[in-house]
């Protein structure tokens, strides 16, 4: 496996399913009533926050907290950042300080690459501009491989066969750049839901299927990704209106109907309830929404633990 | 004897002497003189050619295996000055292009203040003249401040000593047709060219790199070629309509290509020209988010590198201009975003076109003079400069070994700024001496005045 993890293109089959598979072993600690384990002592890890995102930012910090790594979280409001300093200045401040792993959420793509040019430890996207957040299609891939396969089967399996339909603003979605990525390297049929507005130009050499039409692709589903949808894009002509987008790609409980018996549904939230999902939608007994919040903390421990070498870990399997 | 054999060539060191004689050299301009020949460069001029001449006091250069060029003019140069110093000043931009092997570069009006008035054209227009390595023809902006909405004061800047012919306001589209319209006709009173810098500013809004497969995959927003294209059609249009010279900037997509040849086949003035990287670079090079490789328009895919090497091999893009644009190591250190466009390029320009048209046998070297000097220096109205080297012309020339082997190419050069693309490639060739008016600016690959 890369030090890094920037890109879902940086992960081998083989490096995915360590991965979810950590992450499985990891899962039954979560449920014991001490949920810490000594495998990072001293080592520390910086959440380097660009952007507001205090889901990411909480989930990263239990995954580190719960391998007992010393955590500082970085936000830019308010600190030299927010006085013009360079995102190299910044990340060779960090290294001064002797971060062994940096936590990057930025607005700009690419921040995560230039990131690890300048620092020595681990580098982790967690969201760089439109480009990839690789650790949220990590959690998508095993909350998938749980649901659908069950707990019990889930252990060294891919997602071989299943079909999975991304809906909505593709275009400036680093969610879907990173699910598509992954997903069909762990061998599921993507498929692209969208307007062709919010489709990249050249979206036909990507590692997926491509659809306008949602309701097409519904019956032939396995789970359904929901991305989030924000109005602003409607002052810049990619859809009319906020209503239009929510009949043709929003998903309510008519529409929910189409989907096979065991089909799933998923929102990377943070959710527009009533325009890309329905509030009947998002509380119905298919919706993923909760357990991906669950599995994220789940997931980024392993990758900590994998990334930075952890010490064994100590009797979790059984 | 000596471990630096292509000093040798010059007998003697302290280059005083009012005359030159360059022994050997073999001369491109025209197709069938191919035998080494020597030139007498007295007073400015070239006084003599032909084989074994003497010339007594003389210094000598002995150039065998060499090729002389009539001196290279650069149509596009961002020399910074004034406003931007920390990025480059006339002095070193002018030290670049001596060493690139230029004669003659046009400095872009883009600078703080904007070379928009008399006054500041002829600042810059001086400031040439004091540095002495390259003669500096400015550029006169079109609009006022390049705000694309009044036009500059056209007629005093052709009127000042700065005598500008060429105007634009590169870095910027002259996006408003009637004022495009407006400034062709205005320029025909003095035989003035516009420059258009062909974006469509509302089809480029936060566009990063061009618009394909590599911009999809990297979340940077896209640069469309419809918008270059979209603009070199309408000006193309314009220009036929009012019947005025219209030269297009940097073209970089194979569309515009096919446009421009459609309108120098219905007999329309217009000219292009073409950047030394948009003709070896692609925007696979954007994969590891460098900023050293974001540039303005940005680069394009593989096809349409082939056909600009095409449309350069067969004349419908006139002219290779390097876009030479220096930018602080502070301002490319950064997310790809944040970054400046541009990058540098006097100093690499000529071995560039060697690989890219000379090494795949689309040009000549008669080709390349045509290309890197002729056609510049006809379309910036340079009357003294792109001359084929003959008796009784300007001895402003280029003498390039294209033998000397490929090697690699360092950041540092004579620029202020080290935003160069080709850092850590293999280049061919080497720029062996430059001649301004029988003056030598660079010998042995060096300033002569260092």
């Amino acid at each position: 496996m890369n030090r890094h993890l920037i890109s879902a293109a940086d992960l081998s089959r083989d490096d995915s399913l360590l991965i979810l598979d950590t992450a499985e072993e990891l899962a039954s600690i979560a449920d014991r009533p001490i949920k810490k384990l000594p495998t990072l002592r001293g080592r520390t890890v910086v959440n380097l926050f660009f952007e507001d995102s205090t889901r990411t930012r909480i989930s990263f910090e239990a995954a580190a907290k719960r391998l007992s790594a010393d955590v500082i979280n970085f936000s830019a409001k308010g600190s030299s950042v927010a006085k013009g300093e360079s995102l190299k200045d910044t990340a060779l401040t960090l290294e001064a300080m002797g971060a062994d792993a940096v936590v990057i959420r930025h607005g700009a793509s690419g921040a995560a690459h230039r990131l690890a040019r300048w620092v020595r430890g681990t580098v982790v996207n967690a969201g760089d501009g439109t480009h990839e957040h690789p650790t949220q299609a990590l959690l998508d891939a095993f909350t998938i491989r749980r649901r659908l396969l069950g707990i019990e089967r889930a252990r060294g399996q891919g997602l071989d066969g299943m079909r999975v339909t991304i809906v909505g603003d593709v275009l400036h979605s680093r969610v879907a750049r990173s699910n598509v990525l992954l997903l069909s390297t762990l061998g599921a049929h993507v498929t692209l839901a969208a307007p062709p507005t919010l489709l990249p130009l050249a979206v036909g050499s990507w590692p997926c299927g491509v659809s306008y039409d949602l309701d097409s692709e519904l019956p032939k589903s396995d789970a359904v990704m929901m991305l989030r949808v924000q109005q602003e894009r409607m002052t810049a002509a990619y859809f009319p209106s906020v209503r239009e987008y929510s009949r043709r790609y929003g998903l309510d409980a008519t529409r929910m109907t189409r989907l096979p018996d065991h089909a799933i549904v998923m929102h990377p939230g943070p959710m527009n309830r009533g325009v890309e999902i329905a509030a009947e939608v998002a509380d119905s007994p298919r919706s993923t929404i909760v357990e991906q919040v669950a599995n994220g903390v789940t997931v980024r421990m392993a990758v900590l633990y994998l990334l930075l070498g952890g010490a064994e870990l100590p009797a979790v399997t059984q | 004897m000596t471990n630096n054999p292509v000093n040798n060539r010059v007998n003697d060191p302290d280059n005083k002497a009012a005359h030159w004689l360059i022994r050997g050299v073999t001369i491109t301009t025209g197709p069938d003189d191919r035998a080494p020949t020597d030139l007498l460069l007295r007073d400015g001029v070239i006084t003599e050619t032909g084989p074994k001449l003497t010339a007594p006091g003389a210094q000598v250069l002995d150039a065998h295996g060499l090729i002389a060029l009539p001196g290279l003019v650069d149509l596009h140069t961002h020399l910074r000055e004034p406003g931007r110093e920390d990025a480059e000043t006339v002095e070193t931009g002018t030290a670049a292009a001596a060493l690139g092997g230029y004669t003659a570069v046009h400095a872009m009006a883009n600078t703080e203040p904007v070379a928009d008035t008399a006054g500041v054209v002829e600042q810059i227009w001086r400031l040439g003249r004091t540095a002495g390595h390259a003669d500096v023809q400015p550029v006169g902006a079109v609009t006022v401040g390049l705000n694309g909405r009044q036009l500059a004061e056209l007629g005093a800047m052709a009127d000042s000593a700065a005598h500008v012919r060429v105007f634009s306001d590169d870095g910027k589209c002259v996006a408003d047709p009637l004022l495009m319209r407006r400034a062709l006709e205005y320029v025909k009173a003095f035989d003035g060219v516009i420059a258009q810098h062909a974006q469509d500013p509302r089809l480029t809004e936060g566009a990063q790199l061009n618009e394909g497969e590599m911009s999809g995959r990297l979340g940077l927003a896209g640069w469309p070629a419809v918008a270059e294209e979209g603009i070199v059609a309408r000006d193309c249009l314009l220009a036929a309509h009012v019947g005025s010279a219209l030269h297009i900037c940097h073209v970089s997509t194979a569309g515009s290509v096919e446009i421009i040849r459609w309108a120098k086949s219905k007999g329309w003035p217009v000219t292009a020209e073409v950047t030394p990287h948009h003709l070896l670079l692609t925007d696979e090079l954007a994969a590891g988010y460098d900023p050293v490789y974001k540039v303005n328009p940005p680069l394009r895919t593989a096809a349409d590198v082939a056909e600009l090497r095409r449309a350069l091999a067969d004349g419908t893009i006139d002219c290779v201009a390097t876009d030479h644009a220096p930018h602080p190591v502070e301002a490319k250190e950064t997310e790809w975003a944040e970054a400046a466009w541009g990058m540098i390029g006097l100093e690499t320009a000529l071995r560039v076109v060697h690989k890219a048209m000379v090494e795949t046998g689309l040009l000549d070297w008669a080709g390349v003079a045509d290309r890197m000097s002729a056609r510049p220096a006809r379309i910036g109205r340079l009357a003294r400069h792109g001359l084929p080297l003959s008796q009784g012309v300007p001895a402003s020339l280029t003498l390039y070994d294209p033998g000397a082997p490929a090697e690699l190419i360092s950041s540092s050069g004579a620029s202020k700024s080290r935003n160069t693309p080709f850092a850590g490639m293999e280049l061919p060739g080497r720029v062996v001496a430059t001649f301004l008016r029988g003056t030598p600016t660079v010998l042995d690959g060096k300033l002569a005045s260092a």
